[in-house]
C-alpha cells in the first residue's frame, strides 16, 4: 500500500508533463498568424524573465536587464553581419557579449543596494542604450541595424524548414528556452544557488561565515545577463532588425511587472506572469479593439493583482494542485 | 561667449527650479511612505492638463488654472495614498508595480480625454526681460523660478517650524517610534502625499506653456527626477534640491555646447560616479533604502 502512493504520484507527474508537452506542441494549430508571432515573442520573453528572476535570487532588483538583452541582440547581429559567423554561433557570441557587459557593470553597481541599485542599474543600462543611439558606426544610430540574417533554412526528411515562418521559429526558441530554463534550474539547485539564497535572506550572516556576498551577486548577474543576451539574440534573428528604443525603460517595466505579478519565489512564477499578462494584453484586450483603453485595463489589472494577490500568481498553484489531486483520488 | 554663458546660466536656473519642485515631492513621498512613486511624472502631466482644461478650455485666468491644478493633483495624491500605498505599506515592490499600473491608467485617461497630439498653450505673457544683447529671460520662466523658491522655502519653514512638520519628519525618520509618540502615521502619510503630489502638479501647471504638453510627457521628467533624488540621497530634501541644481546646470551646459544625447550620457555617468564613491548618494543616510 505504501509503495503505491509514490507510484501514483509519479504517474500523475508524468501525465501532467505529457499534457504540457502536447499543449506546447499543439498550440500553433489554434492560433492566427499574428498570434503565432506573439507566441514566438512570448517564448523569447520567458527566457528573459526567468533569467531576470535568477538575478533577483540574490535580493537585488535591476532596471537594466532588457539592456543586457539588447547587448545580446546587438552582439549577435554584429557577429553575424560583420564577422559572418553562422547564426547559432553568433547567438552564443551575443550571450557572451551580454555576460561580459554584465560582468563589467557588476563592479560599480554592486557597491549599491536596494533602491540605489535599482536606479543605478537603470542609469548604467541607459548609458549603454544612448551609446547605441549616438554611434552610427557600428550600431546604426537611432534607426539601429537592419537586414540581420535569420536562421538558415534546411531540409529535414524531405521537409523544407523555413525559419522566417513563426511556427518553426517557435519550436526552435522553445527548445532553446527549455535548455536555458533547465540550466538555470540546475544552477539554482546547486550549492551555488543555495548560497544565492543565503546572500538574499541573510546578507551579514552569510558574510560572517565566509560567503563572499558581493562576488556571488556579481556571478548571478553575469549568469542572468548571459541568458538575457541569448533571448535578445533569438529576437534579433527572428525580427531581422534591432534599434535602441526596443530596450528602453518601458520594456523593462513590462519585465518587472511580469516577474512581480507572477511571483519570484518559484521558477514557474515569472513564467506564469509573462504568459498570463501577455494573453490578457495581446490577445484578450486586443480582441475588444479600443486600443486607447488597453493600457488602462492593463494598469488596473496590475493594481488589482498586487492588491489581491500579494504573493503573485504562483501562490495559486499549490491550492490548485491539491484540489486537482483530491479530485483525482476521488475519481480513482 | 560671455553672453552665451550668462544665457545658459539663466536657462539652467529655470530647469533647476521645476526639477527641484518635482524631485522634492517625490523625496517627501518616499521618505514617509517608503514607496517609489513611479507615477510621479504623470502627476506632473496632470498639472499641465489642468492648465489645458481651465486656462485654454474654460478661458479662466492662469492663476486660477494653476490653483485648480494644484488642488486636483493633491486630491489624486490623497486617493493614491488611500487606494494603493496604504494597503501596500509593508511591500515596496508591490507599491512600485501599483504605481506603474496607475501610470498606465493616467496616461490612457489623458489620451482618451485630450487626445495624444500636443496641446498648444498660449503663454500668459509675451514679455521678456532683456539684460543685454543676447541675454534674456521670458517672464513666464521667471514665474517658475520665483514660484519654486517661494514654495520650497515655504515647505522648509513648514517642516522645520510647525508641529505637523515635526511629526512628518519624525515619521520619515522612524515610523514605529513616531507612532509610539502618538503621531497618526496615516494622517502624516496623507499630508505627505498631498504636498508631494501638489508640488508635482504645480510644476506641471506652471511649465505647461513652456514645454510640450502631451499624455506621455511625464516620462522624461521621471527619469531626470530619479537621477536627482538618487544623487541627493533618497529621503534627503536638501540633497534633492542641491542635486537638482547640479544636474540642471551640467545638463543645460552640455546640451548647449555639445548635444542632448551627450548631455544625457554625461549626466548618467556623473550619477554613477557619485554612487560608486558614495553608494547612498550625497546626503543619504547609511542604512536607508
Amino acid at each position: 500500500m505504501l509503495a503505491i502512493v509514490p507510484e501514483a504520484a509519479r504517474f500523475r507527474y508524468l501525465l501532467a508533463w505529457t499534457a504540457l508537452a502536447v499543449l506546447l506542441c499543439a498550440l500553433p494549430l489554434f492560433l492566427s498568424y499574428s498570434q503565432k508571432e506573439i507566441l514566438v515573442f512570448t517564448t523569447i520573453n520567458v527566457i528573459l524573465v526567468v533569467s531576470y528572476r535568477h538575478l533577483t535570487l540574490t535580493g537585488e532588483w535591476s532596471l537594466g536587464h532588457v539592456v543586457m538583452m539588447g547587448c545580446g541582440a546587438y552582439g549577435s547581429a554584429l557577429a553575424s553581419k560583420q564577422l559572418g559567423l553562422a547564426v547559432p554561433l553568433s547567438m552564443l557570441t551575443g550571450g557572451v557579449c551580454a555576460a561580459l557587459v554584465g560582468w563589467l557593470l557588476s563592479y560599480p553597481l554592486f557597491r549599491m543596494k536596494g533602491f540605489y541599485f535599482l536606479i543605478g542599474s537603470f542609469a548604467a543600462g541607459e548609458v549603454i542604450r544612448l551609446l547605441w543611439k549616438r554611434f552610427r558606426d557600428p550600431f546604426g544610430g537611432p534607426k539601429g541595424l537592419k537586414r540581420v540574417p535569420g536562421l538558415e533554412e534546411f531540409e529535414f526528411a524531405g521537409l523544407r524548414i523555413d525559419f522566417f515562418d513563426p511556427v518553426p521559429y517557435y519550436f526552435f526558441s522553445l527548445a532553446v528556452a527549455i535548455v536555458c530554463i533547465w540550466l538555470l534550474w540546475r544552477i539554482e539547485r546547486s550549492p551555488l544557488g543555495w548560497s544565492y539564497h543565503a546572500v538574499h535572506w541573510g546578507d551579514d550572516l552569510a558574510r560572517s561565515v565566509g560567503i563572499p556576498t558581493r562576488r556571488l551577486r556579481r556571478r548571478a548577474m553575469v549568469t542572468a545577463s548571459f541568458f538575457a543576451g541569448i533571448s535578445g539574440a533569438l529576437l534579433v534573428h527572428y525580427v531581422g532588425t534591432v534599434n535602441p528604443s526596443r530596450f528602453n525603460v518601458e520594456e523593462m517595466v513590462y519585465v518587472l511587472t511580469w516577474a512581480i505579478v507572477g511571483g519570484v519565489a518559484t521558477l514557474y512564477g515569472p513564467i506564469l506572469g509573462v504568459v498570463s499578462l501577455t494573453i490578457v494584453n495581446e490577445i484578450i484586450l486586443r480582441e475588444f479593439g479600443l486600443d486607447q483603453w488597453r493600457p488602462l485595463f492593463y494598469g488596473a489589472l496590475l493594481i488589482a493583482s498586487v492588491l489581491f494577490l500579494p504573493k503573485g500568481l504562483e501562490s495559486l498553484v499549490a491550492p490548485a494542485r491539491s484540489m486537482l489531486s483530491r479530485l483525482w483520488t476521488r475519481s480513482a | 561667449m560671455h553672453e552665451l554663458l550668462l544665457q545658459t546660466f539663466l536657462n539652467a536656473t529655470y530647469a533647476a527650479s521645476y526639477i527641484a519642485l518635482v524631485a522634492v515631492g517625490l523625496v517627501l513621498i518616499f521618505g514617509v511612505m517608503g514607496v517609489i512613486n513611479f507615477a510621479h511624472g504623470e502627476l506632473y502631466m496632470l498639472g499641465a492638463y489642468g492648465v489645458v482644461a481651465v486656462y485654454v478650455g474654460a478661458q479662466q485666468s492662469f492663476l486660477l488654472a494653476v490653483a485648480v491644478g494644484l488642488m486636483f493633483v493633491g486630491l489624486v495624491g490623497l486617493l493614491m495614498e488611500r487606494a494603493l500605498f496604504r494597503p501596500l505599506r509593508d511591500n515596496p515592490l508591490s507599491g512600485l508595480v501599483a504605481s506603474i499600473g496607475l501610470l498606465l491608467i493616467l496616461q490612457a485617461l489623458a489620451a482618451i480625454f485630450f487626445g495624444v497630439r500636443m496641446e498648444h498653450i498660449p503663454p500668459v505673457t509675451q514679455e521678456v526681460l532683456r539684460f543685454s544683447d543676447g541675454v534674456s529671460l521670458p517672464l513666464q520662466r521667471l514665474f517658475v523660478i520665483v514660484a519654486a523658491i517661494v514654495l520650497l522655502t515655504g515647505l522648509w519653514m513648514f517642516l522645520k517650524r510647525t508641529r505637523f512638520g515635526w511629526a512628518l519628519r519624525a515619521s520619515a525618520e522612524d515610523r514605529e517610534a513616531a507612532q509610539l509618540q502618538g503621531i497618526s502615521v496615516t494622517r502624516i502619510a496623507q499630508l505627505a502625499m498631498v504636498i508631494g503630489a501638489g508640488l508635482a502638479g504645480v510644476a506641471g501647471a506652471l511649465t505647461a506653456p513652456l514645454v510640450r504638453v502631451y499624455p506621455y510627457m511625464g516620462h522624461s521628467v521621471i527619469v531626470t527626477v530619479f537621477i536627482v533624488i538618487i544623487v541627493g540621497g533618497v529621503g534627503s530634501l536638501e540633497g534633492a534640491v542641491i542635486a537638482a541644481i547640479a544636474y540642471a546646470f551640467v545638463h543645460t551646459f552640455v546640451t548647449t555646447f555639445f548635444d542632448g544625447v551627450v548631455a544625457d550620457i554625461v549626466g548618467l555617468l556623473l550619477m554613477l560616479m557619485v554612487l560608486v564613491v558614495r553608494p547612498t548618494g550625497l546626503f543619504g543616510a547609511r542604512d536607508r533604502a
